[in-house]
């Protein structure tokens, strides 16, 4: 995957993703550019996929040591 | 009347009185809850502040004193019911007594609401609930920050909202979130998410402030100022969700965006994974459907234009083919040809005589001529000769001579005769001729010419006098008395 989609948002790659599919299907241009924008597209789907795969629920609060600053610790729900 | 133990009634100076007065109304409401709509409310300077109490039938002088007056929860001001908490004291040196109060609350909910839409009004005027300045709400964000007690069913709805819908990175900032002290919890914990480094690893990219349903003094810490400007002031996007949907605190105004409940906060944050996974395989589908279309396209004109290529390339072969026919006939045709004309030349060159031969032929052919001449001359003159000789021996000289003598002197008569004749005559033709000469010189063309007449003639020199002899494009020559003139007829 190319680096510059390893730094996209979520939501950046899918909109982008959204485009390559749109233009896709218009059929328009040429079948170089066709093939680019697919092995683009795939590379999107690909980084989207990862973020979808990789979400996992973690918990944590907000404890104030006595200066003030804060730190996590696991939060229990109670 | 007669009062009889009137003599044994002791006798109060005024001061006395006064401060027995002051002990007992002190010493009796030493602490109090009064209810009543604050008039002719003043601060003075020294910040202490001094109103009056009122109800339909009565009045009651109160006074906050400076340090107390800082610590309300709202601005007083006339026309407002407040329930004010302290004690009675007395002012002997003018009669009076009144209520130092230590603390003052809104009393009833119109009061509240009041209080509300006037604080709403100066938040709005000041700016703070501007369209301008909401901020997006963050598509996927990483981390979620949710400020709201940790404890109860709205922290247990929010997490298991978002675990059901996209498992996430969630920070809670526990607060109380009504009573003494929770507007000031819940705005440092707004201000503290914001306050952390993108860099901690911690900072969330998005709030949820959070609360439960609850009356208006439940929810009131949402109206508080402090917790409003911190919402406004958030850099990080907030969501509030304070009460039920029917419940509405200034914070939702302050927010980004304002959600009916808690749960609905959480839905707002985060979209459902398992919607995105469907439409990701279904945006997988369409490009895949697309680009193979985009395939089979060029490779179906591909098909066509090699099918083509080939039709153009047998037109091609079969032109050749022709052409290799023609080129066939035409050599063969052409040694026909020359065969043929090699004959013809042969077959005339036979005939053909060299000219030295053709001049000895008709030499002697000459000769052969003249030979038959000569031969039949020959003959001829011996036959004339024999002819003459036998016409000659019957000649008789005598007779001959008579009638030469007898014919001359019948010439001699006649000369005589026509001299005389002769000349008579010729006198008279030359008299005639000489009239004609005169005439034929009047009439002669070349006179005529002079005169400007011109004579046409054909190509064969012959006069043309009629326009039945000419026809258009003739060639005809023009004669003038001094020349001739070729000319075409139109």
């Amino acid at each position: 995957m190319l680096p510059e989609i390893k730094k996209m948002s979520f939501e950046e790659a899918m909109k982008e993703l959204e485009e390559i599919v749109k233009r896709l299907e218009d059929g328009r241009g040429n079948l170089e550019e066709a093939i680019d924008m697919y092995e683009r597209g795939i590379g999107l789907k690909q980084h989207c996929e990862k973020r979808l795969r990789e979400a996992q629920m973690r918990i944590e609060k907000i404890m104030l040591a006595d200066d003030g600053t804060p730190n996590v610790e696991a939060f229990e729900s109670v | 009347m007669l009062y009889l133990n009137e003599h044994n009634l002791p006798i109060f100076s005024v001061s006395e009185l006064s401060s027995a007065l002051k002990k007992t109304v002190e010493d009796q409401f030493s602490l109090v809850r009064v209810r009543g709509e604050i008039s002719g409310f003043k601060r003075a300077t020294s910040g202490h502040v001094y109103f009056t109490l009122k109800d339909q039938d009565a009045i009651l002088d109160a006074v906050a004193w400076r340090g107390t007056a800082l610590k309300f929860p709202f601005n007083p001001e006339d026309g407002l019911e407040v329930i004010c908490r302290g004690k009675i004291t007395t002012f002997p040196g003018r009669s009076k007594y009144q209520i130092i109060v230590d603390s003052m609350e809104l009393a009833g909910e119109g009061a509240l609401l009041a209080l509300l839409e006037k604080r709403k009004q100066k938040l709005l005027a000041e700016g703070l609930f501007d369209p301008a300045r909401k901020k997006p709400i963050p598509f996927l964000p990483l981390i979620i920050g949710v400020i709201t007690s940790p404890t109860g069913s709205v922290i247990r709805d929010i997490l298991h909202r978002i675990q059901d819908r996209f498992p996430s990175r969630v920070l809670v900032w526990p607060c109380l979130v009504q009573g003494e002290g929770a507007k000031d919890q819940i705005a440092a914990a707004i201000n503290g998410f914001n306050q952390l480094s993108t860099t901690s690893g911690l900072r969330p990219d998005l709030l949820i402030v959070a609360r439960g349903g609850g009356s208006i003094e439940d929810l009131w810490t949402f109206n508080e100022e402090i917790v409003v400007r911190a919402a406004a002031n958030s850099s990080i996007p907030l969501i509030s969700a304070i009460g039920h949907e029917t419940d509405t605190t200034l914070i939702d105004f302050a927010s980004d965006l304002r959600a009916p409940t808690p749960s609905a906060a959480a839905e707002m944050a985060v979209p459902v994974r398992q919607e995105l996974y469907e439409k990701l395989v279904h945006l997988q589908f369409r490009a895949s459907h697309s680009a193979r279309k985009k395939v089979q396209i060029h490779t179906l004109n591909l098909t066509n234009i090699t099918k083509h290529l080939k039709q153009v390339l047998s037109k091609f072969d079969e032109k050749n083919q022709k052409l290799d026919l023609y080129s066939e006939k035409l050599q063969h045709s052409v040694r026909l040809l020359m065969a043929e004309k090699t004959n013809t030349f042969q077959a005339i060159s036979h005939k053909i005589l060299h000219p030295k031969h053709k001049v000895q032929l008709m030499e002697q052919e000459a000769k052969n001529l003249f030979k038959t001449f000569k031969e039949s001359y020959e003959k001829t003159i011996t036959f004339k000769t024999n002819a003459f000789k036998q016409i000659a021996g019957f000649l008789k000289p005598s007779s001959i001579v008579n009638n030469i003598q007898k014919n001359h002197e019948n010439l001699n008569l006649y000369q005589k005769a026509m001299t005389k004749n002769v000349s008579q005559l010729m006198k008279d033709k030359i008299n005639i001729t000489q009239q004609n000469a005169v005439l034929l010189k009047t009439l002669s063309y070349e006179n005529t010419l002079n005169r400007g007449f011109v004579i046409v003639e054909n190509q064969d020199h012959k006069t043309i006098t009629s326009v039945e002899n000419i026809k258009q494009n003739d060639n005809v020559m023009l004669r003038f008395k001094d020349g001739k003139v070729k000319a075409k007829v139109q």
